[in-house]
């Protein structure tokens, strides 16, 4: 990556005639102006504000789960209640939440402005995209609140086609959440393909907008088969089509492979993002360049076409044939190789960088722990021997806890930690903001890592009641759920805070060199109200650090050569 | 041309977006988000294909047989009618492109029309279905296939013509029997005329031409309304992506539709 | 697979864990008490040190960077290094393709012995149902907790009457989903006696965490001692009731018709205390005697109009479940209870016929 400094003259609308202090929070007031917005940023906020509910329902019922969990037999709730619970918890962390998470909320706001654009390609498309997706939390709530539903998140046929319950309603809030993440996909492809500034060749991208174009690239092919399986479920249901139906001749575990053919590449919709935020905040906190640029970048799009090859690793023992478990076990193992080789260029940008323990960093290290532990559990899964032995057992519960969570959660707290400056203009405290982080981890291993060991000893997943001898994993558990829900919460009141009496952020308080940091702190409506100065994003030389704007500022024209 | 420039409407329908840096740029994007959509529409349709595709290795007797009861005529009228109108829709385009409004509209009500014509006939179809129980899983019904066969003679080209007064007899028995043991019973009387499990033909059967009559239908509603901003003059030869891209989207039903005729009706 | 890295690969678990000879109840593992058990564990606890290798690794780097590399002033910048390295890249991708297919190899080879059931392997058929589990032996003896015996293979032919559901055995590392609609088949040889839990693995509704039941591994020579005294009906039925049970399951009702229909043999119904024409001219009533000696002597006193086609029970069956029989066709009979001719007939000397007076 060679490059020189280039102002992308353009895109500028000029400071002159804004008033001081406008921004894109506070041009225009009323719920209108905010629910029939076109503003990306503004689609984004909404986004999180609906996500991080959406979070917090699905806590509420993590916690009543392990809660009940604390003893055998009945604690708090009956057996029925329990099943409902888990798969609430199930189905709201998944589709609401974490499918949508990165790319929706935080994607949305910082994809146009990494672009150094005004907005997405498809303003419209990205409204349309939040109100289904409102529409689809309203229809998922308005299940709940019918008595829901006891199938698991995963909806296996022929249980979800013969027990009693929301299902009908609950899978076509699934449908209709997918148009949403379908036309956030699009949108991001043509955005990236269509709005790059000139001179921002496709490797002189943030590695952000390559993980959010590989995100985009699963959305766009993957969703639409879920689509079809869950109108085929609801056809099922409601008409008795017998595809899925044994009794009519059909095969329940044709639904398995349907599902998971999206729902693997779904696991990636979640992490790839995630792996984006870790890659501009380990470079950015380190103070270094990202090192392995094209490796990261290739990774990134290796996985998405990987995930598509892997979905038969949910049925080793559904009985299909041998062969296809074999095929199925190999092509497993080559989604590890561009996850290590992330973890690996991320390692060596920190060596001999300038690293400063500012709380989206504890909470990226936090990650690489933690997406470590999930990534290496996965060999285990992998393999076939030992799958046999695994699967449906706690130790997945924990795989995916630790891949989902202390992958996918911990970096889109990160994200959010590190772009707050910039969507609200107000710094937060970083010693509670690390307090916060400390706890979020601590409890996190606590809940999740007695999952693995009772998992390999023998608690399968989704029991209401278990033998004594679990009794010890669960309550350790249970009681890791208690902190780690504490350290979100301190984490909610650190942000909250900020908001009402934390200090005026600068434009670039971390010194990253990515293009959304030129824009205020936070953006005007347009987004850049100067020049945009198109540089290596990941090149810190031309930043310094000014002590009277307690943020960092480019120097002049610096000749950058890498 | 004129005219057309000289249309209050017209100039302000194709105005470059404010986050466009120039109206090509604006163009190629809407059209690429066009194109990835059609691939999330093929890509849904695939989960069906592969359903299909199962089913049929599996049971080829089933296909073999079922398709029988569909009607081919009925099939092909609606194929040519689709085609048809696939090749009205790209001459408006063009039309479009030209800014000839008057043959814009007529050719967008033309396409509209076949596509009522093609759901008309499609109802005439289901209708046949339903008056005979050729329909899906739990809801097809054996004994009345037996009656219809016996009715019809058969024009299954895999067995005799069955004697009228056994079969009577068999749909007496299944009449009071539930589906599994109609099946069997079906079964056991002519193993030849009648496979297990017909009904997951017309499951497929109706899943598949349903997903497509309701694609028809969407389709039918973006034509119309293309055809009324038409008639309000919208369209001119600087503002014709609606219609390209409402075009693309047809030619997509049309296409799904071309590998549905011969998977369902003509299979040997 | 050439011989060297076929040696290689089978060598490797044997040389680092020399330890996992026979394990009980581990930090991470229940106690192992299948043949297969140990050869998972083996896998198992090669990955687990691998994993234990890279994520010390991994984080031991992490935390030196961090403390090493620690920016103490705001402005302080990175020191000088270099941005890309492709040797490096290709070491660490290489390093985890090699791992892989280590991982997979070995897993591979232990997959195809788990799905491999040797040849003449004991079979029991086993049938899930919300919430229990139906064990059905060669014999028809039907259980609900497994038994096995020990030191020879079981294989498991498995369906489900309603959901899917997944049988499990943690003790002896095997799994396999129980589908509605066609059969899995999973099998094990137990090698340490004892009884271990079986749980259903496979989300199935309320009584999910109910469905779990034991397996009992009979030390050698026991096993068949159990299931003989356990599919002793007259243990747990009422004699008509067993007999009813063995009527079917030794075929009699193949022959002998419960509905009063025609057959190859006379009718159950009503045959009890009736009076029986034999094929030479004698008029016999259907007593106890009578009815023990058809079952262990058919040819004897053939009943007149039927073909000599029966077979004799005589060593397949014992005295109790003729006895069962017996009150079975009593139940069937309208001659049997408050028959006064047949109560005060004189006790017969066995193998003497008696006649009608």
């Amino acid at each position: 990556m060679n490059t020189g400094a280039a102002t992308i003259a353009d895109r500028s609308n000029g400071a002159a005639g804004r008033p001081h202090g406008e921004n894109y929070l506070n041009c225009a007031s009323g719920w209108r102006s905010w629910l029939f917005t076109l503003d990306h940023k503004r689609i984004g906020v909404m986004y999180l504000a609906a996500i991080l509910f959406s979070f917090f329902l699905g806590g509420i019922f993590a916690l009543l789960v392990r809660t009940e969990l604390i003893s055998p037999g009945h604690t708090i709730m009956d057996a029925d209640s329990y099943n409902r619970a888990f798969t609430l918890h199930g189905a709201i962390m998944t589709f609401l939440f974490i499918i949508p998470g990165i790319p929706a909320a935080l994607g949305n706001f910082v994809l146009p402005l990494l672009l150094g654009a005004k907005d997405v390609a498809l303003p419209r498309l990205n409204l349309a995209s939040f109100h289904i997706y409102a529409i689809g939390a309203v229809m998922a709530v308005a299940a709940i609140l019918l008595g829901g539903v006891d199938t698991g998140w995963t909806f296996y046929t022929p249980y979800s086609t013969t027990t009693s319950g929301q299902v009908v309603m609950v899978t076509l809030a699934v449908f209709v959440l997918g148009f949403s993440s379908i036309f956030t996909g699009i949108n991001f492809i043509v955005t990236i393909h269509k709005m790059r500034p000139a001179g921002m060749g496709w490797f002189r991208m943030p590695l952000m907008l390559w993980a959010l174009y590989a995100t985009a690239i699963i959305q766009v092919l993957a969703t639409p088969v879920l689509a079809i399986t869950v109108l085929l479920l609801v056809a099922e249901r409601v008409l008795g089509i017998g595809v899925f139906d044994p009794a009519l001749g059909g095969d329940p575990v044709l639904f398995q492979h349907f599902f998971w053919f999206y729902s693997h590449p779904a696991v990636y919709i979640m992490i790839l993002p995630a792996m984006g935020v870790i890659s501009e905040l380990i470079s950015t906190h380190s103070r270094k360049t990202i090192f392995g640029y094209r490796a990261i970048a290739y990774s990134s799009i290796a996985i998405a076409v990987f995930s598509f090859l892997v979905w038969g690793h949910h049925m080793f023992v559904s009985g299909q044939s041998p062969l296809a478990t074999v095929i199925f076990s190999a092509l497993t193992f080559s989604v590890s190789i561009p996850s290590a080789v992330k973890v690996f260029n991320w390692l060596a940008t920190m060596y001999k960088g300038a690293i400063k323990l500012e709380t989206p960093m504890v909470y990226a290290l936090s990650f690489i722990f933690l997406f470590g532990i999930g990534g290496l559990t996965g060999l285990f899964l992998a393999t076939l021997a030992t799958d046999v032995h695994l699967h449906d057992s706690y130790f997945v519960v924990a795989h995916f806890h630790y891949t989902m969570m202390g992958g996918v959660v911990i970096a889109f707290l990160a994200g959010i930690f590190h772009w707050w400056p910039k969507m609200f203009g107000r710094l937060f405290s970083q010693k509670w903001g690390n307090i916060g982080a400390v706890l979020v981890f601590a409890g996190f291993n606590l809940t999740f890592f007695s999952q693995f060991v009772m998992g390999s000893k023998g608690m399968p997943r989704r029991y209401y009641s278990y033998p004594p001898e679990f009794e010890i994993y669960h309550q350790l558990s249970t009681y890791g759920s208690y902190l780690l829900a504490v350290g979100l919460f301190v984490a909610a009141g650190v942000l909250l805070h900020s908001l009402l009496a934390g200090r005026r952020a600068p434009a670039n308080p971390w010194g990253s060199a990515t293009l959304e940091w030129q824009a205020a702190s936070p953006p005007s409506h347009h987004n850049f109200d100067g020049p945009v100065i198109l540089t290596d994003p990941y090149d810190y030389s031309g930043l310094v650090w000014d002590a009277e704007e307690q943020g960092f500022v480019r120097t002049a024209h610096e000749e950058v050569v890498r | 041309m004129a005219s057309v420039a000289a249309n209050p409407r017209y100039e302000g329908k194709h105005h470059l977006a404010h986050h466009f840096d120039t109206r090509r740029q604006q163009f190629d994007s809407h059209k690429l988000a066009m194109w990835l959509f059609l691939v999330t529409e093929v890509l849904m349709f695939g989960g069906l294909f592969c359903a299909y595709t199962i089913y049929r290795a599996s049971h080829p007797e089933i296909f073999l047989f079922a398709h029988t009861l569909l009607d081919k005529n009925l099939g092909a009228v609606n194929t040519i009618v689709l085609l048809f109108s696939s090749f009205t829709m790209a001459w408006a385009v063009r039309a479009a492109m030209l800014g000839e409004r008057r043959r814009l509209s007529a050719l967008l009500a033309i396409t509209l029309l076949c596509g009522f014509g093609f759901l008309g006939i499609k109802a005439v179809e289901y209708n046949h279905k339903w008056q005979h129980g050729f329909l899906w899983g739990q809801h097809f019904a054996y004994a009345e296939l037996q009656d219809y066969l016996a009715g019809h003679g058969t024009d299954a080209a895999t067995g005799p013509a069955p004697d009228p007064a056994a079969d009577a007899h068999a749909a007496a028995v299944m009449a009071e029997l539930d589906l599994a043991a109609a099946v069997t019973v079906a079964h056991g009387h002519d193993p030849a005329l009648i496979p297990r499990n017909v009904h997951i033909f017309f499951g497929i059967y109706f899943v598949m031409t349903g997903l497509h009559g309701i694609h028809v239908l969407a389709g039918m509603i973006v034509i119309g309304w293309l055809l009324r901003r038409s008639l309000r003059g919208d369209f001119g030869t600087r503002n014709y992506t609606a219609v390209d891209l409402g075009g693309l989207y047809w030619h997509l039903v049309d296409l799904i539709w071309i590998f549905l005729f011969p998977l369902l009706y003509l299979i040997h | 697979m050439d011989n060297a890295a076929h040696r290689l690969t089978g060598l490797l678990p044997a040389v680092c864990f020399p330890f996992l000879a026979q394990l009980p109840d581990t930090f991470w593992m229940p106690s192992q008490a299948s043949t297969t058990a140990r050869e998972v564990d083996v896998v198992f606890y090669l990955i687990y040190w691998i994993s234990v290798v890279f994520f010390a690794l991994i984080v031991g780097l992490m935390t030196w960077f961090v403390v090493r590399y620690r920016r103490r002033r705001p402005h302080d910048a990175a020191q000088p290094a270099p941005a890309h390295s492709t040797s490096l890249e290709i070491t660490w991708t290489a390093i985890p393709v090699i791992v892989s297919v280590l991982l997979f190899i070995v897993g591979f080879k232990s997959y195809m012995n788990m799905v491999t059931p040797p040849r003449g392997a004991y079979e029991i058929a086993v049938t899930g149902q919300k919430w229990n589990w139906l064990f059905t032996y060669p014999n028809g003896h039907i259980s609900n907790e497994l038994h096995v015996p020990v030191d020879r293979p079981v294989l498991l032919t498995m369906t489900s009457e309603d959901v899917i559901h997944s049988l499990w055995i943690p003790a002896f590392r095997v799994k396999m989903d129980v589908v509605p609609g066609r059969y899995n088949r999973t099998w094990f040889e137990a090698h340490t006696p004892g009884t271990y839990p079986l749980l259903c693995t496979e989300y199935c509704g309320v009584g999910h965490a109910d469905m779990l039941t034991t397996v009992t591994v009979h030390p050698s020579g026991r096993f068949d001692t159990w299931l003989e005294a356990a599919s002793n009906l007259f243990d747990t039925l009422p004699p008509a009731e067993a007999g009813a049970l063995l009527a079917r399951r030794l075929g009699c009702v193949a022959c002998h018709s419960v509905d009063g229909a025609g057959g190859i043999g006379p009718s159950f119904v009503d045959l009890y205390g009736s009076t029986v024409a034999t094929r030479d001219g004698k008029q016999l009533l259907a007593d106890e005697n009578y009815i023990r000696r058809s079952i262990v002597d058919p040819m004897a006193e053939l009943v007149a109009g039927y073909d000599p086609v029966m077979p004799t029970y005589a060593g397949r069956i014992k005295d109790q479940e003729i006895t069962g029989i017996i009150a079975y066709l009593k139940s069937l009979s309208r001659h049997a209870g408050g028959d006064a001719e047949l109560e005060t007939a004189a006790p017969a000397e066995p193998g003497v016929p008696t006649e009608v007076r």
